[in-house]
């Protein structure tokens, strides 16, 4: 029996096969749960082909974070795919991530705040906004599972993007204290860098891939989204029934270690 | 799988993916700069160029790949 036997998953950030989310979504499926993917605008299209590509094929539901309506409609489209009235949700990934380019590279004292703010909208508030939409439908025991690149120190190039990750952490804490009497955890995996196509938008970001293959003390592969996706799938589970406002790695130890 | 229906074949997706009129779609023509084909749309292309022919064209080819006419003759020699 899997782990996930019986749960249902709502994962978004679906959009390539590198994804965090496509890895995360095929071990769900794997460890037995029911699985709804989400994703945006012209990504809809590419996440619903790549849904079909998982071991059973997944529903799509829109959901642009930036979008009130998409929101607050959320919970009654998901039902629509768990079963109707009386549905419930198990698990919540969040693997959305978004920075404009002006708000990333260097000259960080000059970002415009539009460029800032949009990053905090999409990278940060939502996982505070999906955590409320989806909070009707969490069931007795839930968990939310986000990701983050370790925001304890400045990147290189990582600009306002770092600033949003490290507010990432501090509203998985705040999440984990409010939802925690309702039995809701809330935690991030801190992923080493991963070539998919939000890193690769990230001009100069293979300067972290050289980084990590020297220094991690496991090694990394920047192709390889297994170790994240299964984590993923380890805190959504029932194995860390005591765990909430945590970060764990998944960096092959480069965090653990100086240079 | 002929040229003329590989050539075809990606017509279609290119006019399903990013609205580009079949007769455009000619070997010459470059998918950022005469298609307006932006990364996005480049990788979901490649992501229907998969499923219908059963060729896979990585990453790092994808970079290599400008024209119509380099994904048609990616296509015909992977096939
Ligand atoms: N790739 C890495 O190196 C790395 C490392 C650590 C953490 N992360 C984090 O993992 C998460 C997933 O990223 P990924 O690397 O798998 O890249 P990805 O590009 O595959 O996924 C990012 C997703 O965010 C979605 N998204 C962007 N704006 C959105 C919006 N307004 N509404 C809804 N969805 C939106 C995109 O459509 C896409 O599916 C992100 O939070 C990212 O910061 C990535």
């Amino acid at each position: 029996m899997g782990i996930l036997e019986g749960k249902k998953i709502l994962v978004t950030g679906v959009l390539t096969e590198a994804s965090i989310a496509y890895a995360t979504a095929r071990i769900a499926q794997e460890e037995g749960a029911t699985v709804v993917l989400s994703n945006f605008g012209r990504a809809m299209s590419l996440c619903q082909r790549i849904a079909k590509r998982l071991p059973r094929e997944a529903p799509v539901v829109e959901l642009d974070v930036t979008d009130a309506e998409h929101l607050a409609t959320l919970a009654d489209r998901l039902r629509e795919h768990l079963g109707g009235e009386g549905a419930t949700l198990d698990g919540v990934v969040h693997s959305i991530g978004f920075a404009p380019q002006e708000a990333m590279g260097e000259g960080f004292t000059e970002v415009a705040w539009e460029h800032a703010a949009t990053a905090f909208q999409v990278s940060t508030w939502s996982l505070a906004s999906l955590t409320h939409a989806c909070r009707p439908l969490f069931g007795e025991r839930a968990s939310v599972v986000g990701l983050t690149f370790d925001a304890s120190v400045a990147w290189p190039v990582y600009g306002w993007m770092g600033a949003a990750k490290a507010a990432l952490e501090s509203t998985s804490r705040y999440l984990a204290r409010e939802l925690g009497p309702e039995g809701v955890r809330v935690n991030l995996v801190a992923a080493g860098p991963l070539r998919s196509m939000a890193m690769k938008s990230i001009p100069g970001s293979e300067q972290f891939e050289d980084a990590w293959e020297k220094r991690a003390p496991l090694g990394w592969s920047v192709t390889d989204t297994e170790p994240s996706g299964r984590a993923v799938c380890a805190l959504l589970s029932d194995w860390f029934p005591a765990t909430t406002g945590e970060i764990v790695h998944v960096d092959g130890g480069f965090h653990a270690v100086g240079v | 799988m002929s040229r003329e229906d590989i050539q075809s074949g990606l017509a279609e997706i290119l006019e399903e993916v990013a609205g580009v009129a079949p007769a455009d779609a000619t070997p010459e023509k470059s998918f950022t700069e005469d298609l307006d084909v932006d990364s996005l749309s480049m990788v979901e292309i490649a992501t229907a160029v998969e499923d219908k022919f059963g060729v896979a064209i990585p990453d790092d080819e994808l970079g290599n790949i400008k024209t119509v006419g380099d994904a048609i003759n990616y296509i015909e020699k992977n096939q």
